[in-house]
């Protein structure tokens, strides 16, 4: 028998008991729906996971840091390679090593201090740190307001939104609840003044060096919207100058004093160097590189490695839950299925006397089971899309009252969709294994013999 | 040529081994020089579709399908285009006298006329033998001579062997060109009136 007809004997087979069969299709469609709304749910969890740590802009960077300060992110890190005080000081020339490193685009110190910052005559502390004009096109900045520095050396700073809240006497909230628009209307193009102290060698010792204080004034070109608490690595400082400008000053870093007693030059040390790379996927192979140069590594990527792990556990769990629904579907379709042969012995037998062969039978009831995953397979995946939407809409409303932002933490991709359809289709087929079997082994005498 | 018997005797057994629906635990079956025993299950589905077509006793239609569908059945298993099978049916419904009421459920029609429908069905794929089982069991004497002389005519007009199996003496004397009798499994009797010898069988 052709395919079309075993379809269209099915359908017809389908509609003769509507009843049993859209409650067997109902039952599928409920697995199915578990399924597909306990793995959307699952997944928006990881992408709004990565999203935030993508947003932390740490995605393509490594930090570098020197062996000898002892400080390294892992232990292991700290036993293998050469020993601290024989690994190469994490000056200029280490800087410009690594920027040569294959896949790196750029490497700059990562330079920040704590200082004051004059506004409308009030004196402010805060972090201030040095930022490249490549951070631009980072994600990073998305939501400033104002403009990026117009220069590499330009005098001119952005301000974290709460620090320009801040700077404006506003009552402090949590950062989330300032707006940036409106915080930045009155602070843009105004000046401030930066207080910072020179580190300048004196000339007679490399391990010696004198302190001088300055006074910078600067433009506030922009405001960021970005969270102050986020992973970034300078995102803990809540100013930001040009990185060119900051070197040019070359302000007195806190591992200074710790430094120096081991500097052996007027070169001078970093505390750690940011080497952005081309791609996320170069970063391990980068990472090694800059191993074999002698010094400490760490990226982001690391620490989403356990993350990942976490998520994929997580997803199976909710997986096996979502599946638990639809084996009990499954047994479903047997039983309707088992049911149907009872029911239909007498027909199944005239169709062998006419003519129909066991695999006619087989794929006739093949057919019945399929169309039925198939069916409950779409109505199972929008109705999970539903109640994925309904969990979102409440959680959000939680959130809300909470007094947390929105959050997307469902997530329903493409893949899930056609493989939540094939997967009811394939479980269907299972299912329809031992009935169409059973069905198609029927002896015709026996089915034809009582009225 | 016809199977006669009491109940019990053996004759509707025969008939389904003639039918291939059923095999025998000892002996073989030949039809058409070819042993059915020696068939695999497709290949006997295959000898049913085109080699032998079934009317039974009580009719057999598949009661959720139309008429028209019922003829039709047998063409889907014989994989037939889609488009000339309406046409094939409503050919062998023409040819049992049924040309109206294509689209009426079997319930819906007498049972002179059901078993027409079902005479229709068991031509509609050419065979060269028809195996009746008890055709005029459930109908009454007057349709059940309709069914009895159609058998005969599409005998004679189509060349086909008909086996009839029955216990109605005066009915396989009336049709029937050589009789059978079967009596506890056996054959008893065997008045030949045909030297017409398609069918051997050795129980």
């Amino acid at each position: 028998m052709k395919l079309y007809d075993s379809i269209e004997l099915a359908a017809r087979n389908l509609r003769e008991s509507v009843l049993r069969n859209s409650l067997t299709t109902l039952g599928i469609s409920v697995g199915v729906a578990s399924l597909v709304a306990m793995l959307s749910l699952g997944i928006g969890l990881q992408q709004l996971a990565s999203r935030r740590l993508q947003r932390s802009g740490l995605f393509d960077s490594i930090v570098v840091t020197s062996r000898r300060n002892l400080r390294s992110f892992d232990r292991e890190q700290e036993q293998s390679g050469p020993a601290p005080a024989e690994s190469p000081d994490l000056n200029e020339a280490a800087r410009l090593k690594i920027a040569n490193v294959a896949g790196v685009v750029e490497a700059y110190p990562d330079l920040r201090f704590i200082t004051e910052v004059r506004f409308d005559e009030k004196p402010h502390l805060t972090m201030v740190a040095g930022l490249p004009l490549s951070s631009k096109d980072g994600d990073s900045f998305e939501g400033m307001q104002g403009k990026f520095f117009s220069s590499a050396d330009a005098h001119e700073v952005i301000l974290q939104k709460s620090f320009a809240a801040e700077l404006l006497g506003k009552p402090s909230r949590g950062a989330q609840e300032i707006n940036v628009a409106e915080v930045a209307r009155p602070s843009l193009g105004k000046q401030i003044v930066m207080r910072y102290s020179e580190r300048e060698s004196t000339g007679q010792d490399a391990s010696s060096f004198s302190v001088i204080s300055h006074e910078m004034p600067l433009t506030i070109v922009g405001v960021t919207d970005l969270d102050p608490d986020s992973m970034r690595g300078s995102a803990r400082a809540r100013v930001f100058v040009p990185q060119q400008l900051i070197e040019s000053m070359r302000p007195m870093q806190a591992y200074d004093m710790r430094a120096s007693g081991g500097v052996t030059s007027d070169q001078p040390i970093y505390g750690n160097i940011v080497a952005r790379v081309s791609g996320a996927g170069k970063v391990d192979a980068v990472e090694q590189a800059i191993k074999t140069l002698g010094f400490n590594t760490f990226s982001i990527l690391d620490a989403t490695k356990s993350m990942r792990r976490f998520f994929a556990i997580l997803d199976l769990f909710l997986g096996i839950f979502g599946s638990l629904a639809l084996t009990v579907a499954s047994i479903g379709i047997i039983n309707t299925l088992v049911m149907a042969i009872l029911e239909r012995r007498r027909e199944i037998g005239i169709m062998k006397a006419v003519g129909a062969s066991d695999g006619d039978v087989r794929g006739l009831f093949f057919a019945e089971a399929g169309a039925m995953g198939l069916l409950g397979g779409v109505c199972g995946t929008i109705l999970g899309w539903i109640i994925g939407r309904v969990i979102n809409f409440g959680t959000n409303v939680y959130l809300k009252r909470q007094g947390f932002p929105p959050e997307h933490i469902w997530s329903v991709p493409v893949w899930l969709v056609a493989g939540a359809l094939g997967f009811s289709f394939v479980v269907s087929l299972v299912s329809g294994l031992y009935p169409a079997s059973r069905a198609a082994r029927l002896d015709p005498v026996q089915a034809l013999r009582y009225e | 040529m016809a199977l006669l018997g009491a109940s019990g005797s053996g004759k509707s057994s025969l008939l389904n081994l003639l039918a291939g629906l059923d095999s025998p635990s000892a002996g073989a079956v030949i039809v058409e020089g070819q042993s059915l025993s020696g068939l695999s299950r497709e290949q006997l589905a295959k000898y049913r579709r085109h080699t032998v077509g079934m009317v039974f006793q009580s009719f057999n239609l598949i009661p959720s399908m139309s008429v028209l569908e019922n003829v039709e059945l047998p063409l889907r298993f014989a994989e037939v285009e889609r488009t000339k099978r309406s046409a094939m049916a409503v050919n062998a419904l023409e040819k049992v006298g049924l040309s109206g009421r294509l689209k009426h459920r079997p319930i819906e029609l007498s049972g002179g006329e059901q078993q027409r429908v079902a005479l229709a069905r068991a031509l509609i794929n050419q065979p060269h033998i028809l195996l009746a089982d008890e055709p005029t069991g459930n109908l009454d004497s007057r349709t059940g001579t309709e069914v009895m002389e159609l058998i005969r005519r599409l005998n004679e007009s189509l060349k086909m062997t008909v086996v009839l199996v029955t216990h109605e003496r005066d009915l396989a004397e009336k049709y029937a060109g050589r009789l059978i009798f079967l009596a506890d499994g056996k054959v008893v009797a065997d008045q030949a009136n045909s030297t017409r010898a398609t069918v051997g069988v050795q129980p």
